[in-house]
């Protein structure tokens, strides 16, 4: 079936850059602009910009805003308070994942989830059926852009101070109304920029101006990939479980949410397979869905740009989890030999 | 640097973006600055050994970027020679001289009439107009 696809406020700067276009959980996005390489070390060396508009925004306002979603959301949001921001999951009653989501406070009774394209349909049709009184929850994507910008030399450029990681704070950048949040999927410093959609444009010319390198999906992926940040839809899923993925430290296994129970029987059990990461000791690149020997798949793989081998991470038996396991891996029929590696399998030598 | 587009005269193509440079009962094979392009910058090149045999139109190895991977097509038949070492070292080499530094095997023909099946630039061009 054809499908039309959505255009971020930006599309037309991508193009007069030169990027390359590709499809994108129903969207038009820059997959890359000079180079998947050169974007990845602009980052890792730099800052650059990534248009990561076609993220949704969902918000949920009410006197029972809070305890509504520390009802559906697995970590435990009495840790935060207006200006702080969590990473958590969106979990279902087997204690699969949703979605994995940041949760911003923006007051006692008002938070705004911003959550993957892909399942942005998906987690507001979730969060409005089981909507209590007292708790409202709005769609507010279309009338929102989302610039990150990212790494060692972002907030610097941005003109801004330093500050904490996963706070937030309203600002005016070259005139720009923007949300500044203290937040990101590259492993770097910098910050996720939050503006009206009718201001996406002064805001990326303005960061652009500033220095910041324009970034797209191919490097965003690699980044993330490096630092070990799980893909919705690649490493973690509804039928995954966040114990067996890693993510046991953002699950509030103290209080009641959606499936809960199940995840707790994990946790106490231990997990049957865990996700790990791992480095290639051959010339060979893993992709996702290859086979790793002894049970298991890549759920992710590339070339590292910085490490430059290939690198992944996938689930294996846990008893077969350790760093320094050695794994073979199914390459397109060829067996190709890696170990597994301490998370995250890049961090910068200072 | 990645090379710009260009397409030299003296070699024969095959549609599937490789090209072959004859010199008597020999070639130097590889991949066009479209394939080089369309991929990004390769950093990989699974080559096949010396000794190997390979055949037209199939699979003689791969190379892949970031996001891909693509099969190397030979567009002609032969046993391998010599691998380039220099690409299996730095495969961005590729990228930077796709018909120079950027070769990828050098292969003894196993039947010189087939070169006659190849393209010439004017019809690979019409290939890639269709692109």
């Amino acid at each position: 079936m054809a499908q039309t696809l959505q255009r971020t406020p930006l599309h037309d700067r991508h193009v007069a850059l030169g990027a390359r276009m590709v499809p994108f959980a129903g969207w038009e996005m820059p997959v890359q602009y000079e180079g998947v390489i050169q974007e990845h070390k602009a980052v890792r060396t730099d800052a650059g910009a990534f248009d990561v508009s076609h993220m949704g925004e969902i918000e949920v306002e009410g006197p029972q805003a809070h305890a509504f979603l520390q009802s559906v959301l697995s970590n435990d949001l009495d840790r935060i308070q207006p200006g702080e921001a969590q990473y958590t999951l969106l979990t279902n009653e087997h204690g699969g994942i949703v979605d994995d989501l940041i949760a911003y406070r923006l007051g006692e009774f008002r938070y705004l989830l911003v959550v993957n394209a892909s399942n942005k349909e998906t987690d507001y049709a979730w969060l409005k059926e089981r909507e209590v009184r007292g708790s409202e929850v709005t769609d507010v994507s279309a009338e929102h852009a989302l610039v990150a910008v990212q790494g060692p030399r972002a907030i610097e450029r941005l003109g801004l101070e330093p500050a904490k990681p996963f706070t937030f704070s309203e600002e005016t950048i070259d005139g720009v109304q923007v949300m500044v949040n203290r937040t990101g999927y590259t492993g770097e410093d910098g910050c996720e920029l939050l503006c009206m959609s009718d201001d996406a444009v002064a805001l990326w010319d303005a960061v652009l101006e500033r220095g910041a390198k324009p970034i797209g999906l191919g490097a965003r992926d690699t980044l993330r990939l490096e630092v070990c940040y799980p893909l919705h839809g690649n490493d973690i899923g509804p039928e995954t479980d966040p114990i067996s993925a890693g993510l046991g430290w953002v699950c509030a296994l103290g209080k009641e949410f959606t499936g809960v129970e199940p995840i707790r029987r994990v946790k106490e059990g231990g997990p049957a397979r865990k996700l790990v990461a791992f480095v290639m000791d051959e010339k060979a690149i893993p992709r996702q869905h290859m086979p790793i020997e002894g049970g298991g798949e890549v759920t992710s793989g590339s070339h590292s740009p910085m490490l430059d081998i290939g690198i992944g991470m996938g689930y294996v038996p846990a008893a077969q989890a350790a760093p320094g396991t050695k794994l073979a891996i199914d390459v397109r029929g060829k067996t190709r030999t890696g170990h597994i590696v301490k998370k995250p399998i890049y961090t910068r030598e200072d | 640097m990645a090379a710009a587009e260009s397409y030299p005269d003296d070699l024969k193509y095959h549609a599937e973006h490789d090209w072959a440079r004859i010199d008597g009962d020999e070639a130097v094979l590889g991949v066009t600055w479209f394939a080089a392009d369309a991929l990004g910058e390769l950093v990989h090149y699974e080559a096949p050994s010396v000794g190997a045999t390979v055949t037209k139109d199939q699979s003689y190895g791969e190379v892949e970027s970031v996001k891909a991977v693509s099969d190397l097509i030979a567009p002609l038949s032969g046993e391998v020679l010599e691998v380039n070492q220099k690409v299996l070292d730095a495969p961005e080499t590729v990228n930077d001289d796709p018909y120079g530094e950027g070769w990828l095997v050098r292969i003894r023909l196993a039947d010189a009439s087939e070169v006659d099946a190849l393209l010439d630039l004017e019809a690979y061009k019409t290939v890639l107009a269709q692109q």
